[in-house]
């Protein structure tokens, strides 16, 4: 796994979201989500390309409902992008990697 | 571009990759053109990649996961050599023989496959209510995949809209989840299979509105209600909901082929002698062209039918070309 991707948890969230110096895409996922297994290699593919400039975050909400309740997440996949410790975007649902690219580039 | 492929199956729900299997087990080396990632059943491992439990798919005693199911079936296809690409198809030509294929976006200069014969399984998706409030509400709420996001809504109110199987699917899952669970249906019966029908209404969960239409869904940010009109009394009402799920039944994923494939008035590709499509050398199976049945099992038949139809197409056109050569 690339080392710019992170597991995080209702614990460390607060401090690696506001610690991080790049921006951080969260992934809300579950082990039964059939969408989330098909965005998750997307995201590894992003994370290597991205590296130095972003950092993918991995919340598993089974585990971490508090966080996913924090953020209103109510469908998975959803992917929420923070700068700063701020969210910035928010995209529902799972996407090929050109339409991610896309959404993500009006931020980064 | 590398080369003419002989088989290029465009899909990869049940159908679609049986048909790689019996393909690729042919030595016919099939292309697979997957699909890109959704989260409606238009993605790779089609509908089943958003559906719980499969407990109907003959050899799985105790059921198995929609996506699980799925997994199997490709790693089945990828032992006899297909070769699976992650892309969605942007174009198709099927005037001229070897057939192009175009996929993410592109749709002019090199197509970005060709192939001798091609198999259509790209399935059908769900449809939705085609309220103005829905996108801004899809994933807030508003869901057509209660599998993905039914974890969400724990001790809320949830409504279920639909009548068929995979409405009451839907509802049953859901009382997991919810508090209760209103199923709204147009009609003052369901369509759904009776053992699905018996433990809806044994389901003390589960309430149900006949002969009702979902007119508006009301909420601020995420969904909390909808307004409904008696379809036989025209009086409207409001319902407090906590979360809305959409089942009211699927279209065919035909656009691509529109104006070059014969199909029946809803998009349904016509289907003759088999797989046979309008077009020679073009063969279409699965949900696609079915508007009876719907099952995995059957879609999973029919792509075996498809690639038995091209496998023996192929020969018969490689055999004429062959014939033609020694005479002249």
């Amino acid at each position: 796994m690339p080392p710019n991707i992170v597991t995080l948890s209702d614990s460390n969230f607060d401090e690696e979201i506001k610690s991080s110096e790049e921006a951080v895409l969260v992934d809300f996922w579950a082990e039964w989500c059939g969408p989330c297994k098909m965005v998750a290699p997307i995201l590894q593919e992003i994370a290597t390309e991205q590296e130095g400039q972003l950092r993918i975050g991995k919340l598993n909400i089974d585990e971490n409902l508090e966080t996913a309740r924090r953020f209103e997440v109510m469908s998975i996949p959803t992917l929420i992008l923070f700068r700063d410790g701020e969210p910035q975007l928010r995209i529902i649902g799972a996407k090929g990697k050109g339409q991610l690219l896309q959404e993500l580039q009006s931020v980064l | 571009m590398s080369g003419i492929r002989d088989v290029i199956i465009v899909g990869s729900g049940p159908a679609g990759l049986t048909a790689a299997i019996y393909t690729g087990r042919a030595n016919i080396v099939p292309l697979v053109i997957a699909g890109e990632p959704s989260s409606t059943g238009d993605q790779p491992g089609g509908q089943l990649m958003l559906t719980s439990d499969v407990e109907n798919y003959p050899g799985f005693v105790d059921g198995i996961m929609g996506p699980d199911l799925m997994g199997t079936f490709r790693a089945q296809a990828a032992r006899f050599g297909a070769e699976i690409v992650t892309a969605k198809v942007s174009r198709v030509d099927l005037t001229s023989r070897p057939f192009s294929v175009w996929t993410n976006g592109d749709s002019t200069g090199e197509p970005t496959f060709q192939g001798r014969s091609l198999i259509i399984a790209t399935g059908a998706r769900a449809l939705m209510l085609g309220l103005p409030a829905e996108q801004q509400l899809l994933g807030r709420g508003l869901s057509t995949c209660a599998t993905c996001d039914g974890f969400f809504f724990r001790e809320r109110a949830i409504g279920v809209v639909g009548g068929g199987d995979s409405a009451i699917e839907e509802a049953l899952f859901l009382t997991k989840f919810a508090k209760s669970v209103t199923v709204i249906h147009r009609r003052k019966e369901l369509r759904a299979s009776k053992i699905m029908q018996d433990r809806a209404f044994r389901n003390p969960k589960i309430e149900f509105r006949w002969d009702s239409m979902v007119t508006e869904i009301l909420g601020n940010g995420s969904v909390s209600g909808v307004r409904l009109r008696d379809v036989t009394s025209g009086e409207e009402s409001t319902l407090d909901l906590g979360g809305l799920f959409v089942a009211i039944g699927h279209a065919p994923n035909t656009d691509l082929f529109r104006g070059q494939l014969d199909m029946d008035p809803n998009g349904y590709i016509t289907t003759h002698d088999g797989t046979r499509t309008s077009v020679e050398g073009v063969f279409a199976s699965g949900d696609v062209q079915d508007t009876v049945y719907r099952q995995a099992v059957t879609a999973a038949g029919s792509g075996c039918m498809a690639a038995i139809d091209a496998e023996r197409w192929l020969e018969a056109t490689a055999h004429a070309a062959e014939q033609a050569q020694s005479q002249s």
